[in-house]
């Protein structure tokens, strides 16, 4: 098989770091019980393993395809399997009973996010933008949008989509240029070209809704000019089935470097095709202007799970190498041998699996507790800790998908790296792994998005609180390590205490100059975003160490555990020691990186 | 119609089984354990009669440990209505698992029991056969195919000559081989609903059976590894070597 979901460490880090079980005594998470996650965590594995994963490299020949009636073919089988994802019921895991979810958290749903993007990143996509389209209406629909909407997109009989991209608006949305005219009926036409729309046409579901940012006419300038729009591919009939085909039709496809199984289209609003006359038939959704506000409620969960993609690829990428590595016969060992070794055997190789490895659980270790983070936010019955867990989680968003992703392109890479020249060539499937994470740190905010963010809304607004608070939790930790006088865990708590301190120091950088050098602030964020992303999957690399050494200490023989110690342990002497790095980088560093006038490039 | 399905708790197909180093048996600490195929073929069957409206009952029984509970959640997922454990911690023997499925069968009466002809961890292929024996029933084994009417199974077993089609009377025993159907997957809502089915729970003394073994194992090991070949000059020395050495020509 190529892909075994590795659901020990995802229960491990469930149970051991983002407290399961503190969870599901909450109010609304009743149904999360071990037993049940267990049983989901199976079942799920095995679907993305045995359906999902075979199509991955097969997806990555064919590519999706426009055909010259405007629409989309996907690559074969994925069809087939989409309509097994639906009907497994996994779209709606998260999502609440009323619309035929099963109302499980966040932290649960974490999983099954990961092991399907691990199995197919593209195929993937699709299931993940129709979380943001039903998550969107669920914030900001009414109830008949949602009763019309939602359990359709639910079951997976529907897609949906977001379109926010225009040519002259990437980074930018207040660019967005899109026009939505008014109708008597209270309805609106809308008209204009969206670009990177993923899933944006395809043939793996009846109808296709799509969410829409466009101006109305008397919109003001900017951001706060932006309304969204719920845009049918085809306007569903009072009866709830799919009616005419809407104005909205797909131009082409993007030729793309990796991702290939999932169409990237470019969509024309309001061409005059399709059966409803000229202009997409559109419903605004929530208040007139407030379009770019509700994005952003949703783009916290759209960024995390970026971030799970990046961690997801880089699980492959490490199946990959690992069983690469224990076939492959090359050279005598470094300490001498009676002939040829697997490849495994030779130090740098281990060292690059070891660095693939402690990456992969690190980010996935943060990246759980920020989703138990939102479960406790939404459910807990205390305010003030809603309140602590919604700010740890804010805070998170930004570290989970722009460290997530930055590290799943190192971790491709070396997954390449370990093949040799074989990883350099596409049959061995290596490198395709390497190309879909590329596009990881990009969508979604780009890392430098994402670290204007980390400084701006979350250092800064609140002087470093937040940040400050975090630092708190790493030093108790470290003061829970110091019971060990030598061995993994004394140097795992040495190297903690150097990052937490330059995590400090750095945090204590931005919110003295934020205002005052500006530009020296921005220059050091993605080197702070990265720093802030290593401490702390390197803290809950540390949670995980102390909580493997208590199972050994009471007796439990599972290899897992003295694994996961090691591993912690490679973190800490190879990650955790770059934030000491990263802190020179930013604290001193902007003068180099601004310095030179423009002509001088 | 009742159909009881008995599951057997395995190691999971995909782990690589390794002796223990005591070599009483094999090593099941840390391993991940599922359903034993042959059995789950034996549930998606009866679950699949239910669904043309030919069952009307499906329960699944699973004899063992507490942690076969979970075996027949699974059970119970893939469509089972209700399950019952018979829980103990004495290492089970064909004999005794039979014995135990034999008592139950007396107190559910079902029209068909449905199991794997045989466990993937032991291989004993015994558990069916001794079941019909016990309770005096008819028995079909290997079915490849099951077709239920007029109170009687119609089963295509198959056998080393081919296929073989028997009619036997219910209530019967049937054992199924691989090609009988391809299990489901199993849907997070039937996951969700598996945990508020019925789970009984009794142990083998509620039920009047003895399961002390009586087979004792002396010892386990791995097969020997394979040596290293020869390599030979010609194609005669080949022919030779097996005439003479291999003797399979």
């Amino acid at each position: 098989m190529s892909y075994v979901a590795p659901v020990k460490d995802i229960k491990f880090v469930m149970q051991e770091l983002a407290g399961l079980e503190a969870i599901n005594k909450l109010p609304g998470c009743e149904e999360a019980t071990l037993e049940t996650v267990e049983a989901i965590l199976e079942e799920d594995a095995r679907f993305c393993g045995e359906v999902v994963a075979p199509l991955n490299r097969s997806g990555d020949l064919e590519h999706s395809v426009r055909q010259p009636d405007g629409s989309v073919k996907t690559p074969k089988g994925f069809k087939e399997a989409f309509k097994q994802f639906g009907a497994g019921g996994w779209q709606g895991l998260h999502f609440p009973t009323e619309f035929g979810g099963q109302g499980l958290p966040k932290l649960v749903a974490t999983a099954a996010i990961e092991m399907i993007n691990s199995a197919n990143l593209s195929f993937a996509l699709c299931p993940l933008l129709t979380d943001g389209a039903v998550e969107a209406i669920l914030l900001t629909g009414t109830e008949a949008q949602r009763n019309t909407y939602l359990p359709k997109l639910i079951s997976g009989e529907w897609t949906g989509t977001m379109n926010l991209t225009e040519p002259q608006a990437g980074s930018d949305l207040a660019l967005v240029k899109s026009r939505a005219v008014p109708q008597a009926d209270g309805s609106f036409r809308v008209f204009g070209q969206k670009i990177f729309i993923t899933f944006g046409e395809h043939d793996m579901a009846d109808n296709i809704i799509h969410l829409v940012l466009a101006r109305t006419p008397s919109a003001p300038e900017g951001v706060k000019g932006i309304s969204l729009f719920i845009v049918p591919k085809f306007v569903v009939n009072a009866d709830g089935t799919p009616g005419k085909r809407n104005d909205v039709y797909c131009a082409s496809l993007e030729h793309k470097l990796g991702i290939n199984a999932s169409p990237t289209a470019v969509l024309l609003y309001g061409d005059n095709k399709g059966e409803v006359g000229e202009g997409a038939i559109g419903y605004l959704i929530g208040e007139e202007n407030r379009g770019l506000e509700y994005m952003f409620i949703m783009m916290n969960a759209a960024r995390f799970a970026v971030g799970m993609q990046g961690i997801a690829v880089a699980e492959r990428a490490y199946q990959k190498a690992v069983a690469y590595a224990k076939d492959r016969t090359q050279s005598r060992a470094v300490e001498g041998s009676s002939g040829p070794v697997t490849i495994i055997h030779h130090p740098d190789v281990r060292r690059m699996l070891m660095t693939m490895r402690a990456y992969t659980e690190g980010a996935r270790a943060s990246a759980y507790v920020t989703a138990a983070a939102l479960d406790a936010a939404h459910h807990h019955p205390d305010a003030t800790v809603r309140a602590e867990n919604q700010s740890f989680y804010e805070y998170m968003v930004p570290l989970v998908k722009g460290f997530s992703t930055e590290m799943s392109l190192e971790v491709t890479s070396l997954g390449v790296q370990v093949h040799g020249g074989m990883g350099f060539i596409e049959e061995t499937g290596a490198a395709q792994y390497y190309r879909d994470a590329r596009i990881l740190t990009i969508y979604e905010g780009t890392t430098a998005i994402q670290a204007n963010d980390l400084v701006g809304r979350k250092t800064a607004r609140d002087a470093g609180k937040t940040a400050k608070g975090i630092i708190a939790q790493i030093r108790k930790t470290e003061s829970e390590l110091a019971q060990f006088e030598h061995g993994d865990l004394a140097v795992i708590r040495n190297q903690l205490a150097a990052a937490s301190k330059a995590f400090e120091e750095v945090v204590d950088f931005v919110v003295a100059n934020a205002k005052a050098d500006i530009r020296a602030v921005y220059a050091g964020s993605v080197p702070y975003l990265k720093l802030a992303g290593i401490t702390v999957a390197g803290w809950n690399m540390a949670r995980a160490a102390l909580a493997a050494q208590a199972k050994i200490a009471a007796g439990d023989s599972d290899p897992f555990y003295a694994t996961k110690v090691v591993t912690a342990r490679f973190y800490a002497d190879h990650i955790l020691t770059l934030a000491p790095a990263l802190r020179s980088a930013i604290v001193g560093g902007a003068e180099g990186a601004l310095a030179l006038e423009l002509d001088q490039f | 119609m009742k159909i009881l399905v008995p599951v057997k708790r395995v190691v999971d197909y995909n782990v690589k089984v390794r002796v223990k180093a005591d070599q009483t048996g094999v090593e099941t600490a840390n391993v991940k354990m599922s359903m034993n195929p042959f059995d789950e073929i034996a549930v998606e069957e009866a679950v699949r009669l239910k669904e043309a409206g030919i069952a009307t009952e499906v329960i699944a029984v699973s004899c063992g440990l507490l942690s076969c509970q979970e075996t027949l959640r699974t059970a119970l997922a893939i469509g089972a209505d209700r399950a019952i454990l018979v829980e103990t911690d004495v290492e089970l023997q064909p004999l005794a698992v039979a014995k135990l499925l034999a008592a139950v069968f007396k107190k559910e009466s079902p029209d068909l029991v449905i199991l794997g002809k045989q466990a993937i961890d032991d291989d004993s292929n015994q558990t069916g056969q001794m079941l019909g024996a016990l309770l005096g029933r008819p028995q079909a084994t290997f079915a490849s195919k099951v077709v239920i009417e007029g109170g009687a199974a119609q089963v295509t077993r198959e056998v080393d000559g081919g296929l073989e089609t028997i009619k036997i009377t219910l209530p019967a025993i049937v054992t199924t081989d691989l090609r009988l159907n391809e299990p489901r997957y199993v849907t997070l809502p039937n996951i969700m609903k598996a945990k508020k089915k019925p789970l009984e729970n009794v142990k083998p003394a509620d039920l009047g059976v003895d399961v002390t073994p009586r087979l004792k194992t002396l010892k386990v090991t791995e097969p020997p590894k394979r040596s290293a070949g020869v390599k030979v000059p010609d194609v005669a020395t080949l022919v030779a070597k097996l005439k003479n050495e291999a003797k399979v020509i």
